[in-house]
């Protein structure tokens, strides 16, 4: 059986254009709300609004590729049994591991 | 369906203790997660031994398994190849997050899997569940953006309760400038929830197909040039392909096989542009008549080089 929708569809790339709440993290990602904030705390997370501790949760945004960092926070954590600090610790040396192999393949 | 040796997988001894167990899946972990590791297969390799460890780790799983592995050898080692998945579309988690082996299951049936998949069943009523695929993209439609067709399988429960392949077609414009490993959402085409409600999103996660010319690279570009010796020595200006039409390039005097060239901003139109790398190759025209060895003795006798000076050797 074949359905065909004749009409293009079209959308953004998610990870650029996407503006989401701690709601739609939690839900995209499958995670308590809670831990979304822990991540925010810990420094795995950024909110992208000017982000004041005074702002309300509520009104935290995020960009589109934070479901993918997200995502990677918490294979992490389980397959690892890392604790939110060991985490963030991973995820930055992981990314700077990342930077460096760049780097040194541009220049060779 | 083939008899996995898990404790072939995880390399301990049948009788190797829990926190021999651990230590093992631990290291292997580190080894082959995919977040963490360049290994070529490293995904294929951390599902079964992830797979593995979830039988090892539990006394009772472990049991059962030790009492049905008497006798038996492992199988024929299957891998599925990197792009199994692509054009499949998958409700739930992302494609990543796919299930244990066909022993598993058997094993333990299909409910016995960890992870948070479930989680999400009860999440948020009334609304439709997002929707993942994967297609293969060629790099034009990046670079210039515009409208590809993708036939998707998506699976669904037919009337009579059986789960059945449909086919659904679309034709999406694909945005330019996207790189491998971005997702492109198609908001409300993904799962409709009973009655009335939100649909869902569907997420298109997209990766390139091989160029005939250039390797992708994120969002740069490599192309291999290769360059006669002379216009490398002496310089030149040579016709170079790139993603925005044919370009006179410019081969600095002395450059060699390995140099390397930067395009700033030639690569991929992403936001920040990728840049266009032209790598140097050195081709020797062949000596395959007279004046061809002529010329190449003429060189001998001209120039005192020696490659392999510094192994110590010398040039007769």
């Amino acid at each position: 059986m074949t359905s065909s929708e004749n009409h293009t569809l079209s959308g953004a790339i998610f990870e650029e254009s996407a503006v989401l709440t701690v709601k739609d993290l939690s839900r995209m990602c499958a995670v308590d709300e809670r831990h979304i904030v822990e991540f925010v705390e810990e420094g795995v997370l950024e909110v992208i609004t000017a982000g004041t501790a005074a702002v309300d949760m509520a009104e935290w945004h995020f960009s589109g590729a934070s479901v993918r960092r997200a995502r990677r926070a918490l294979r992490l954590e389980r397959d690892f049994e890392l604790n939110l600090a060991g985490v963030a610790l991973a995820l930055s040396l992981l990314e700077e591991l990342d930077q460096l192999r760049r780097e040194l393949k541009a220049r060779r | 369906m083939e008899f996995k040796d898990y404790y072939k997988i995880m390399g301990v001894e049948r009788n190797a203790t829990e926190a021999q167990i651990k230590q093992a899946y631990r290291k292997l972990a580190r080894k082959y997660h995919p977040d963490v590791s360049k290994e070529k297969d490293a995904e294929a390799r951390f599902k079964e031994v992830g797979e593995a460890y979830e039988v090892l780790k539990s006394a009772e799983k472990r049991a059962a398994y030790d009492q049905l592995g008497q006798g038996h050898r492992a199988g024929e080692d299957f891998r599925p190849p990197p792009d199994w998945d692509s054009g499949f579309e998958f409700s739930g988690a992302s494609a990543g997050d796919s299930a244990y082996s066909d022993f598993f299951d058997a094993l333990f049936g299909a409910r016995a899997r960890s992870g948070r998949r479930n989680a999400r069943e009860g999440f948020q009523r009334g609304q439709g569940e997002d929707h993942h695929a994967k297609v293969l993209l060629d790099l034009e439609a990046s670079l210039r953006g515009g409208t590809r067709p993708f036939t998707l399988r998506v699976p669904e429960i037919d009337a009579d309760g059986r789960l059945v392949s449909k086919e659904r077609l679309l034709n999406v414009q694909i945005p330019k400038g996207i790189v491998a490993g971005q997702h492109i959402r198609l908001a409300g085409q993904g799962g409709r929830p009973p009655g009335d409600g939100t649909p869902g999103d569907l997420f298109i996660e997209v990766d390139f197909q091989p160029h005939p010319l250039y390797r992708i690279d994120g969002r740069d570009l490599y192309l291999e040039l290769p360059v006669t010796p002379w216009e490398a020595a002496l310089g030149a200006t040579v016709q170079t392909p790139t993603p925005a039409g044919t370009v006179d390039l410019k081969i600095p005097a002395g450059s060699r096989a390995g140099s390397k060239l930067r395009l700033k901003g030639r690569g991929i139109p992403a936001s920040p542009a990728g840049d266009f790398y032209v790598l140097l190759q050195v081709a020797l025209p062949p000596a395959n008549d007279d004046r061809a060895k002529a010329a190449y003795a003429a060189m001998a006798a001209a120039l005192p080089f020696n490659p392999r000076a510094s192994y110590g050797a010398h040039t007769s």
